[in-house]
């Protein structure tokens, strides 16, 4: 039997552990977006004690190495008597350390915005939030389309971090099968190739939006002639 | 934590400080090349560059350092814990600097290639005297902005057993039972190393843009 054919026998858990890899990305970056945008919203129109808070920690969480994080909420936290099991803390690491790159991403984006925009907004009877809603956030993404790709490539790769806090991703997986029937080369092959086929995905997707963002003269080159 | 978790720690940080710096001295010039040769429009190697830059975004270091050091000796080059790391590293922040590289290559004025052909200049010497400098200028804050990346991806060498400085926080709490202390110093380690990079690179930037104007 070939070694090809062995990994085939041993698909169902390869199988799963790219299942468990899509489910902790596609979660964890929906909800590291959602934070990450109620994060700016606080930092670009609170003055005080709560923006600086969380401008602090947007700063020093994009100075700890992922795995560093990882480390805290799993091996750390338990001193402290919060024992997460390696899923919750998983996904905790993920979603949080994340929300603080994207909310980088997009204040810096904010503040590029023309200021016309938000007293226009203003006048017209807009509360913060329904302005946020409607008016500053839609064009953030549109506008950071590009950049929030790159970042959500890094989030992809930072769910293979998590095998090493014991949950069963796709690395997991495929080292698992490597090492009861000694198949490195075949099993990592096939791991990285969805890796690499779900980033493609994810290039694919972003696209889009940069399209959408052309026709609505929020492009990227758009963005730099303005500067 | 006592003495001897200390001097655990600052081994661990050592480690992960030297396999850093030889990939980032090897990675640093190797992008370089791959940009270039990318840019020459070589028609097979642009596109195998291509390839590689892709496949090098995607693929996790986590990954790939085990794939390096698991399958390697099946093709007859049995590699060390080490060199293993340093391959990993190297192939994968040179992915990232071969595009700093080309951003800056693919910006430069062509009128200077122009005047430095009218004055005589060959390409090799056009490109040492002429375009590296500058490129290196504009290059220099993306290349290093990459460093801080590296550094915190580089955590993913302790799946082979290396005992870097994330890594090191397990051994010292296996002798401690108190994992929090090692693994909070750990992390202002990485913190104070990482904010020096991005000071420093906030400081190239401005060199960079007084450049441009």
């Amino acid at each position: 039997m070939s070694r090809w054919d062995i990994l085939w026998d041993h698909r169902a858990t390869i199988i799963r552990g790219f299942e468990n890899t899509l489910i902790l990305f596609s979660v964890s970056s929906v909800a590291a977006f959602l934070l990450s945008s109620a994060i700016v919203l606080v930092i670009q129109t609170h003055r005080g004690a709560l923006s600086g808070f969380f401008r602090t920690i947007v700063d020093g969480m994009r100075m700890l190495p992922f795995l560093m994080y990882a480390y805290i909420l799993y091996y750390g936290l338990p001193s402290l008597g919060i024992r997460l099991d390696a899923w919750t803390a998983g996904f905790i690491a993920l979603i949080t350390y994340h929300a603080a790159y994207f909310a980088e991403i997009l204040r810096g984006t904010w503040a590029t915005l023309p200021k016309g925009q938000t007293e226009a907004a203003r006048a017209v009877g807009f509360g913060n939030l329904a302005m946020y809603r409607r008016v500053i956030l839609p064009q953030l993404m549109l506008r950071t389309a590009p950049v929030l790709g790159n970042q959500l490539i890094v989030c992809l790769k930072d769910t293979a971090f998590l095998m090493i806090i014991t949950v069963r991703e796709l690395t997991a997986a495929a080292s698992a099968v490597q090492s009861t029937y000694f198949i490195p080369f075949e099993a990592f092959v096939v791991a990285i190739a969805l890796y690499w086929l779900t980033s493609m995905a994810i290039e694919v997707l972003v696209a889009r939006i940069g399209l959408v963002a052309e026709r609505r003269g929020l492009g990227y080159g758009h963005v730099d002639s303005r500067r | 934590m006592d003495q001897a978790a200390f001097s655990a720690l600052l081994a661990g940080a050592w480690t992960t400080a030297w396999i850093s710096a030889i990939a980032i001295a090897v990675g640093v010039p190797l992008g370089l090349a791959l940009a270039l040769l990318r840019e020459a429009r070589v028609p097979v190697v642009g596109h195998l560059i291509v390839l590689y830059v892709s496949l090098g975004r995607a693929t996790p270091l986590v990954t790939l350092v085990l794939f390096i050091f698991l399958a390697a000796p099946l093709f007859g080059f049995p590699l060390d814990r080490y060199t293993a790391a340093v391959i990993t590293l190297i192939l994968n922040t040179a992915a990232f600097n071969a595009e700093v590289w080309r951003a800056a290559i693919r910006g430069f004025p062509r009128e200077q290639v122009e005047a430095a052909r009218a004055a005589g200049m060959t390409r090799p010497l056009y490109f040492r005297r002429i375009m590296l400098p500058q490129i290196w200028i504009t290059s220099l804050p993306g290349l290093v902005n990459e460093m801080t990346f590296l550094i915190k991806a580089s955590p993913a060498i302790a799946v082979i057993g290396i005992v870097d400085l994330t890594r090191v926080t397990n051994r010292i709490a296996a002798v401690t039972y108190e994992p929090l202390p090692p693994i909070i110093a750990a992390a202002v380690i990485y913190m104070v190393l990482i904010s020096a990079f991005v000071r420093l690179q906030r400081r190239l930037d401005e060199r960079a843009h007084r450049l441009t104007m």
